[in-house]
């Protein structure tokens, strides 16, 4: 199986660690998955203002290209770019006359006319790879590490455009995780937003949201948080030592990329993972659970 | 304290472009509040989504551009995701966003941002922020 693969900025910067362990377990599962030549960053939000042609020149570029370069799908990993790429092309197929604009604009050898369907790794591996060929692959596995997956908003809403779960009560990650050998923890919140840009201008704001999601899962019993959105990630990482200071009780939880875990699963070498880059390291709680460096502990 | 509804507000210019920035009808809204009790960031809001649409539609723009609640939008999709009438009510907080910084400006000043943040946060933070906070 072989995918053209959009990374955006922050896979190949701040979250190379999720980028690494996103390529290797898809390669892994015997998913090739090919870096879109010359893709451009998607803008890490969806443009909703109606008139706001211009940024959707930024997203659309990126499936003009997938089509150029013979592809008919475009994998992403980053929650953000898939939701803002899937909702650009469902824009653009719902409005022709934007993208007669848009294709004036890119003047590209062929216009795009809607063809490349833009999915997400968790779709991929999950109905393309299967859960049984991910369980059979899944050695060491995760020895029954409690993780509890996180979704947050952009890989669920809006459902009719982004299609991939139940936006109210999903689903696909938890499978995937409990086919990796982990013990997968419910509790609630796991949709909810974490804060998203508002830590930039406002970090207090977002504290209330990422604590009501951490404190959830550790009360749930969760020993690691999983997700698949580096500004996830990092809010409810980075958060933490804010949290701490302001909600006595707060326990640290480390938050970690299901690709990580689909490495260590796997017996990779999560070397290049970057889990020294955690706020909130996760090494002492996989070393708990026998998971570290694909060597489980008798 | 005095307020002023007239037909002329309610009609108002205003309300039109609006209406037209986040192609939605203001008045699909009969407030049964599930936007609000959704919403993840209501608590550092001073105004309730609801009670931001049910503004523009009293064609009370100035009050609702005045509001924080514009600002703490993380534009999540749950409201629009829950609403009974379908109303994409993250665009209109975008329309309300970018109405107000053409009148007042922009909401962050990137240069006095923190340098220290600036090498911490992921750049998609930056480029959404920036994207939603400035024009």
């Amino acid at each position: 199986m072989r995918y053209f693969y959009f990374p955006g900025c922050t896979l190949e910067t701040k979250a190379v660690g999720f980028n690494r362990s996103a390529k290797e377990a898809a390669g892994a599962l015997g998913v090739e998955l090919v870096t879109l030549p010359e893709w451009n960053c998607c803008g890490a939000t969806f443009p909703l203002s109606t008139d706001n042609v211009l940024d959707l020149a930024g997203p659309a570029r990126n499936l003009v290209s997938t089509a150029e370069a013979g592809g008919d799908t475009l994998a992403v990993a980053c929650a953000t770019c898939f939701n803002v790429l899937r909702r650009t092309n469902h824009f653009l197929r719902k409005h022709p006359d934007t993208l007669e604009k848009l294709n004036a604009f890119l003047e590209r050898p062929q216009p795009y006319a809607g063809q490349v369907e833009v999915r997400h790794l968790l779709d991929i591996f999950v109905h393309d790879v299967g859960l049984e060929a991910i369980r059979r692959r899944a050695v060491p596995g995760l020895g029954g590490l409690r993780v509890a997956a996180y979704y947050g908003c952009m890989l669920l809403r809006p459902a009719d455009e982004i299609a991939l779960d139940d936006p109210e009560r999903p689903g696909i990650m938890d499978e995937l995780l409990a086919a990796l050998g982990a013990e997968v923890v419910d509790y609630p919140h796991r949709g909810e937003c974490c804060g998203a840009y508002l830590t930039v201008k406002s970090p207090e704001a977002s504290m209330p949201m990422s604590y009501r999601i951490l404190s959830a899962a550790g009360r749930a019993g969760a020993q690691v948080l999983a997700t698949a959105c580096p500004l996830c990630q990092f809010n409810l990482d980075w958060l933490q030592a804010r949290l701490r200071q302001q909600y006595a009780s707060y326990q640290p939880l480390p938050v970690m990329y299901f690709t990580q875990l689909m490495g260590l699963a796997f017996g990779l070498d999560p070397a290049g993972y970057g889990f020294e880059q955690h706020y909130v390291d996760p090494r002492p709680a996989l070393a708990q659970a026998g998971v570290l460096g694909g060597i489980r502990s008798p | 304290m005095r307020v002023t509804i007239s037909v002329e507000q309610v009609r108002s210019e205003w309300v039109r472009r609006i209406e037209e920035v986040s192609g939605q009808d203001v008045m699909a809204c009969y407030h049964c509040g599930k936007c609000s009790a959704g919403c993840p960031a209501a608590e550092a809001m001073d105004l309730l989504p609801n009670q931001i649409i049910r503004l523009v539609q009293l064609g009370q723009v100035e009050r609702a551009l005045e509001s924080q609640t514009i600002w703490y939008c993380a534009a999540c999709q749950t409201c629009y995701a829950r609403c009974p009438k379908g109303v994409d009510l993250p665009r209109l907080m975008e329309a309300l966003r970018e109405l107000a910084m053409q009148k007042r400006g922009d909401h962050l000043e990137i240069a006095r941002l923190d340098v220290q943040a600036l090498a911490e946060f992921p750049q998609q933070a930056f480029i959404a922020g920036f994207r939603k906070y400035t024009t």
